[in-house]
């Protein structure tokens, strides 16, 4: 624990998140376990041990991490060369995470201020804050967790779906997006740790979202997180990752799994607003099994990091499925953010939609990667792809990548790109009316987004308002 | 001069880097009045607005704007706003995404003290006045700032914003170009309404068929880029019989040329 001084030395790589470059962060020595730097066997097995595991997790996380190391780094998109994995902890024992502070007051005040300038609810301001304590609201959320088991729904943490629910849980972990479908997705069957596990009954309508911060649980909002989500027939939901303020971690490295099963007729969201500090690098696999007459609709919302790589995709694999990928981009200065969306249509009559926005903002690159591809036999299958970019000066820059693959006479498949310049004459119009430049361009880019934002629930839709306020603060020169 | 007037004192000002277009230009809208400001196309009336309202297109090389004797040169458009003055767009843009209640309320609040947004009901209140006195539906207050409106229905929303941000003093640039005489009926009725001994106004118009809904107290004729004459509202209709021709030869014979 030498490395742990007395001003925390992993508060430097906060710099840029909340643009101060002196945090007086202390922890306290021999707080909390972590494993040493690096990824190797005996991290993945100490790891398992830890938690406790079945022995096919054991063998699981061995077997990804003989993967990753046979598959090695993309060799596309983002340059990740600053990425040094002998610089990451790869584990930090759950409820004493790294970065976890015992109490409120010992966060720096920079952060806290931002979380109450953007509203966040006290509870997930600790939560996001990484304060291990206890959430103050039990009230509202044992209501509603009454509601859920009345209903049969199961909501909990990863770690603790797998201990409770070890069946179901085996059927479906690692089924759709499997070790070897990517070297990150490999690197976070690994290690991962946390995520949220739900499954909704056949024919179950759930009226509240299910957001993650309810879990509460310091470990969730991990850097490995694994989320497995299990729509039975005809159910119906709508989850929320929500992580709308800078979330506050020391680690540089996070990659997420999402798996998500809709079967048949069921309706899923999936809807997350992220906003990771300026040093993280994020890179996350997030993908849908669609059946029959099913429906997937995912909200991806990116703000913050140093690089973020993340397609929200969508398997149409029976006749009816629909899919549907909604982003939002924003890249500010030292940032790229290459995100997008898959659409797989491999039945007949299936449809899919994505409406990406993205906005660049000085050095800021925001890239749109996408992939539609029509099989053979997926006769009349529909998609359609609209990209709009908005540039905010003449430095920044963005990027689309589409990739079409139609295999399928029948299909239609439409793609619409647009990049616009953010109009001096907008501005010059909305000041007259009494709006500062700053508020006015804040105000042309949430109408650019609008047509995103509106789909969120609203007091999420005016967190990412506060937000992109806070963007575009000192946009002004 | 008197406090409560607009006043331009020989004002000098181009398009940054560009040649001169208005060369010295006098002008006093007292508080109470309505001016109309008549010319030919290219005097210098647009440019006129868009300066006043402090357009960053344009520099402006000498004289000075006095809003109720402070000068506004130095301030930027938006203070402006603040200070009381309004600016109804000849080609007022579109802003997708943004509805029209959700920016008058920004817009209003923009104008007072923070922490003391203006009230739910006082808010509505005001809109749905100004929707009433335009002849318009409320829906028109959900629809995006201009985005998919005919070139009237954006006139229309430049007064429906004048009624609810009430300014001391606005210019309505050209606000008759392109309105049939409906839409220019209701669009009248929308400045009348706003009449009154708080409130000051410079119509900028090509025609003198506007003049005949909203009658000017003065006349004040601008050519290549000075005021060259000002009179009481007859003006407007001896310059719209006899032309611009007569009025540069008469008031302006260095001008013609």
């Amino acid at each position: 624990m030498s490395e742990l001084n007395a001003a925390h030395p992993d508060a430097a790589k906060l710099e840029g998140m909340q643009h101060t470059k002196q945090y007086d962060f202390r922890l306290p020595e021999d707080y909390y376990y972590k494993s040493g730097k690096g990824l190797t066997k005996e991290v993945v097995e100490k790891i398992s041990y830890l938690k406790g595991e079945p022995d096919w997790m054991l063998k699981f996380r061995l077997r990804a991490l003989e993967i990753a190391e046979k598959k090695g780094r993309p060799k596309w998109g983002p340059d990740l060369s600053e990425l040094n994995f002998d610089d990451i902890y790869f584990y930090v024992k759950p409820t004493e995470r790294q970065g976890t502070v015992d109490s409120w007051d010992e966060i720096p005040e920079e952060v806290r201020k931002t979380y109450q300038r953007l509203g966040v609810p006290e509870a997930e301001q600790r939560v996001l804050a990484g304060v291990g304590a206890q959430y103050e609201s039990e009230m509202v959320y044992h209501k509603l967790k009454e509601e859920w088991e009345r209903l049969g729904v199961i909501f909990l943490d990863t770690d603790t779906g797998l201990k409770e629910h070890p069946e179901l849980f085996k059927e479906y972990f690692a089924t759709v997006v499997p070790p070897e479908d990517n070297y990150f997705a490999a690197i976070n069957s690994a290690v991962w740790s946390g995520g949220s596990f739900v499954y909704v009954p056949e024919g179950v309508e759930v009226p509240v979202p299910l957001q993650a911060y309810f879990l509460l649980n310091a470990q969730n909002i991990g850097q490995f997180e694994r989320t497995l989500i299990i729509g039975a027939p005809g159910s119906k939901f709508h989850y929320i990752e929500g992580c709308t303020a800078p979330a506050y971690t020391t680690n540089s490295f996070h990659s997420g799994v999402i798996e998500i099963i809709c079967q048949e007729g069921s309706n899923v969201r999936y809807s997350t607003i992220q906003n990771w500090s300026h040093n993280v690098f994020n890179l996350v696999t997030q993908r849908a099994l669609v059946y029959k007459d099913a429906s997937m609709g995912w909200l991806d919302g990116n703000l913050g990091s140093k690089v973020t790589m993340k397609y929200p995709s969508c398997y149409l694999l029976e006749e009816g499925a629909h899919g549907e990928v909604l982003s939002i981009a924003f890249a500010t200065d030292g940032q790229h953010q290459d995100a997008g969306s898959k659409m797989i249509h491999a039945a007949p009559h299936t449809t899919s939609s994505v409406v990406s926005k993205s906005i660049s903002k000085g050095s800021g690159r925001a890239s749109y990667r996408g992939l539609v591809q029509i099989h053979e036999g997926a006769e009349y299958a529909r998609s359609n792809v609209e990209c709009d970019a908005l540039l905010l000066d003449e430095e920044a820059r963005t990027d689309t990548y589409p990739y079409i693959e139609i295999n399928e006479k029948t299909a239609h498949v439409g793609h619409e790109a647009t990049v616009s310049k953010l109009d001096e004459e907008q501005i010059f119009y909305l000041m007259t009316r009494g709006l500062k430049e700053d508020e006015a361009m804040a105000l042309i880019v949430r109408g650019f987004l609008d047509p995103v934002a509106k789909e969120l629930p609203l007091e999420y839709a005016v967190e990412l308002n506060r937000l992109i306020e806070l963007e575009m603060e000192g946009s002004v020169g | 001069m008197n406090d409560k007037t607009l006043e331009i004192r020989d004002l000098r000002a181009r398009i940054v880097g560009g040649d001169e277009i208005l060369k010295g230009v006098d002008l006093v809208v007292p508080r109470g009045e309505v001016h109309a400001l008549m010319g030919p196309n290219g005097s210098g009336k647009s440019t006129l607005a868009k300066i006043i309202a402090g357009d960053p297109q344009y520099e402006v090389t000498g004289g000075d704007i006095l809003l109720e004797g402070e000068s506004v040169l130095e301030m930027e458009p938006d203070e402006r706003a603040r200070a009381g003055l309004y600016l109804a767009f000849q080609y007022p843009v579109e802003v997708p995404g943004v509805s029209i209640a959700n920016f008058l309320r920004l817009a209003l609040n923009a104008r007072r003290p923070e922490g003391d947004e203006i009230g739910v009901m006082e808010f509505y209140g005001k809109l749905q006045k100004a929707v009433k006195e335009l002849n318009w539906d409320e829906s028109i207050l959900e629809r995006n700032l201009h985005e998919g409106f005919s070139g009237g229905e954006k006139k229309r929303s430049e007064i429906l914003q004048l009624l609810v941000l009430e300014p001391r003093y606005a210019i309505l640039d050209e606000t008759d170009s392109g309105l049939d005489v409906d839409a220019l009926k209701v669009v009248s009725q929308g400045v009348n309404a706003a009449r009154g001994p708080d409130f000051g106004c410079l119509v900028i118009t090509h025609y003198q068929r506007l003049l005949n809904y909203i009658v000017p107290d003065k006349v004040h004729v601008m050519v290549n880029g000075r005021v060259i004459t000002t009179g009481p509202k007859e003006l407007a209709m001896e310059l719209d019989q006899k032309g611009y021709d007569w009025v540069r030869e008469t008031y302006a014979p260095a001008a013609a040329q």
